[in-house]
């Protein structure tokens, strides 16, 4: 009897696993067949000469080679990849920090929040890779016409703030002027990379039970003293979810130049093998980085239950 | 006692009339920052070349013209594109929807070996830079056997909507790892026993699935379907790989400025072109402005009330 209860118990389990399987079956026929069987692909490529052909491709076995040319043979690769791990670490901490206070800011009761939020969410909406290629091309070509032309047609072409007008009129050297421009366009490039980083926080902020600020109210609590003890370590799992975000996304970005870089290589340039190699390389690194920040900042992390 | 009392909300009210105003000063500084490129990319869209050349035109044109509009409405092949751009993403978004909310309710609900690893899966698509992953896949669907089923040398799937069918069927399109990863908790929070009311009642897995359990989780399925929606409508990387020279809304965009150039059999300025360019490009967000705005409940209040965090 007790034999049997058990068994029926056994096969409503497997079957419970049954339905689970089928229920995520279309993401493991995707995994498989669309993220893994590529991916083990890209191993493949990158440690062969790859030779596209009407009906098919060839591939021949060529070792590390690949490795070697994209490292020591390719004059940009090493610049361009250690350039942009420089920046991933000056961009992510600014992403971060602004997400965070925005979404708390977003979190408060106010006239017209619901305006506010419609517009810091709004580069979300609007990030289109088109777009911001368009405006990268005018950006660069504004910066080559400042050379030959006058600052005049600066000003009006990016109709800029009265900041960059200000800093012509005080006839800065040129090279300092443009860091001072770069630095103004990365603070919105900032605000515009973190629109889903502050969806996070928010969501985590609206989590929290409200009960707890009450008791530390009670007790007589500062906010100053609120932020410390309640918010942030309540908040801090999301942090590490942002910090993981912020990173890939700044790796995967099309506004970021290595990914140009592979994609033009892949199709002519150093070759597709050499464009494979490379952007294995850039894996590796972006990986090494992602598990070192997670190990270091899961340390801190502060878990309710 | 009364004496300390009103001094102390003396202070207390200074102090928060101080916060809010920082606070809508920062909220206003950070929204002029936003909403600056949308800003001049309308008002030079407006403009004549002559005018940015003026000194004394910053937002507002001296010589207020259609004209930008009306050569990029022509040369983006604007009603065409649009429609193509439309229904390409619709069709994709409502895919990735159908697989993704499987996804979720498989992952929420059922116990079964492998759940935490499969779930490691998910993050891994996240984590592995496309490039890696969509040069191989470039020439899979170039020449696409089914991973081996069909004969050598195979269809070419490229430039048709097949490469992205199918990974929107397979849950494996644009971000679909993030839809999955942030919206995992949606069917936690229902109550089992509506499932189980239902399989008494006979309802098979799939049914209760999707005539109980489903209705619950629209608030979450729309956010995921408009998300899906825009960045399928952004996307350009993916669509120029695998689909170059199908006239969606992004790739008519990119070249219709040196189009117009060409047909004319003139070379633009580049001020004329930058011009253009802004009129395009406000031809291509102003739908999901649109939509933004009139959906925006969606976009904003559901992802917080749907618990995406957890």
């Amino acid at each position: 009897m007790l034999n049997k209860i058990k068994n029926i118990r056994l096969s409503m389990e497997r079957r419970e696993a049954l339905a689970g399987y089928l229920f995520c079956l279309p993401f493991i026929l995707g995994f498989i067949f669309m993220v893994l069987y590529p991916f083990v692909q890209s191993i493949i490529f990158s440690l062969n000469r790859l030779e596209i052909k009407p009906d098919g491709y060839e591939l021949v076995f060529i070792r590390l080679e690949n490795y070697y040319r994209a490292l020591f043979v390719n004059a940009e690769f090493p610049r361009i990849l250690v350039e942009t791990v420089l920046r991933m670490f000056s961009f992510v901490p600014l992403v971060l920090t602004f997400s965070f206070f925005a979404a708390i800011l977003l979190n408060q009761k106010f006239k017209g929040r619901l305006l506010a939020r419609l517009i810091f969410f709004l580069p979300v909406i609007l990030g289109a890779e088109i777009v911001q290629r368009i405006e990268m091309s005018d950006y660069m070509t504004l910066l080559q016409s400042m050379d030959t032309s006058s600052d005049y047609g600066l000003t009006s072409i990016l109709s800029m703030s009265s900041l960059s007008e200000f800093l012509l009129m005080l006839k800065l050297p040129q090279g300092l002027l443009l860091y001072i421009i770069q630095g103004v366009s990365r603070v919105s490039e900032v605000i515009r990379a973190s629109g889903i980083q502050i969806l996070i926080f928010l969501a985590g902020l609206q989590s929290i039970p409200a009960s707890l600020y009450e008791a530390a109210d009670v007790e007589g609590a500062t906010g100053w003293e609120n932020f410390w003890m309640i918010t942030l370590p309540l908040l801090s799992p999301l942090i590490l979810t942002n910090v993981v975000y912020t990173i890939v996304d700044f790796f995967i970005s099309v506004s970021n130049p290595m990914i140009d870089f592979l994609q033009t290589n892949a199709f002519g340039g150093a070759g597709y093998g050499v464009a494979m190699a490379m952007s294995w390389i850039y894996f590796l690194v972006v990986g090494i980085i992602l598990v070192v920040t997670i190990r270091i900042i899961s340390k801190t992390v502060f878990y309710m239950e | 006692m009364k004496m300390i009392n009103s001094s102390w909300f003396k202070a207390h009210r200074l102090k928060s009339i101080t916060w809010s105003f920082v606070r809508t000063l920062v909220i206003l500084g950070v929204s002029f920052v936003i909403l600056r490129p949308v800003l001049t990319k309308l008002s030079s869209s407006l403009m004549i070349e002559r005018d940015l050349f003026d000194s004394t035109v910053r937002w507002i044109p001296k010589h207020f013209t259609l004209e930008n509009y009306k050569a990029m409405f022509v040369h983006m092949r604007y009603p065409s594109a649009f429609l193509n751009s439309a229904l390409f993403s619709l069709v994709i978004a409502g895919l990735q929807l159908a697989s993704c909310t499987m996804v979720w309710y498989g992952l929420a609900r059922f116990r079964f070996k492998g759940s935490g690893l499969l779930f490691g899966m998910v993050i891994l698509t996240l984590l592995i830079p496309p490039q890696i992953i969509s040069l191989p896949l470039y020439l899979n669907f170039r020449f696409f056997t089914l991973w081996g089923l069909l004969p050598k040398p195979g269809i070419n799937l490229l430039g048709s909507y097949w490469p992205f069918i199918l990974m929107a069927l397979t849950a494996t399109g644009l971000k679909n790892g993030l839809f999955i990863y942030i919206m995992r908790q949606t069917f936690r929070g229902m109550p089992r026993a509506l499932e189980e009311a239902a399989n008494v009642d006979g309802a098979g897995r799939f049914r209760t699935f999707l005539t109980i359990m489903t209705p619950g989780a629209i608030p979450s399925m729309v956010t995921c379907f408009l998300f899906s929606f825009v960045w399928q409508w952004n996307d350009y990387y993916f669509v120029t790989l695998y689909m170059s020279g199908r006239n969606l809304l992004s790739q008519t965009l990119d070249v219709a400025a040196h189009n117009y150039a060409h047909t004319l059999g003139m070379q633009f300025t580049t001020q004329y072109i930058s011009l253009l360019n802004n009129a395009g490009m406000m031809l291509f967000i102003l739908p999901l402005l649109i939509l933004y705005g009139v959906l925006q409940r969606y976009f904003i209040e559901s992802i917080e009330r749907t618990g995406i965090v957890g």
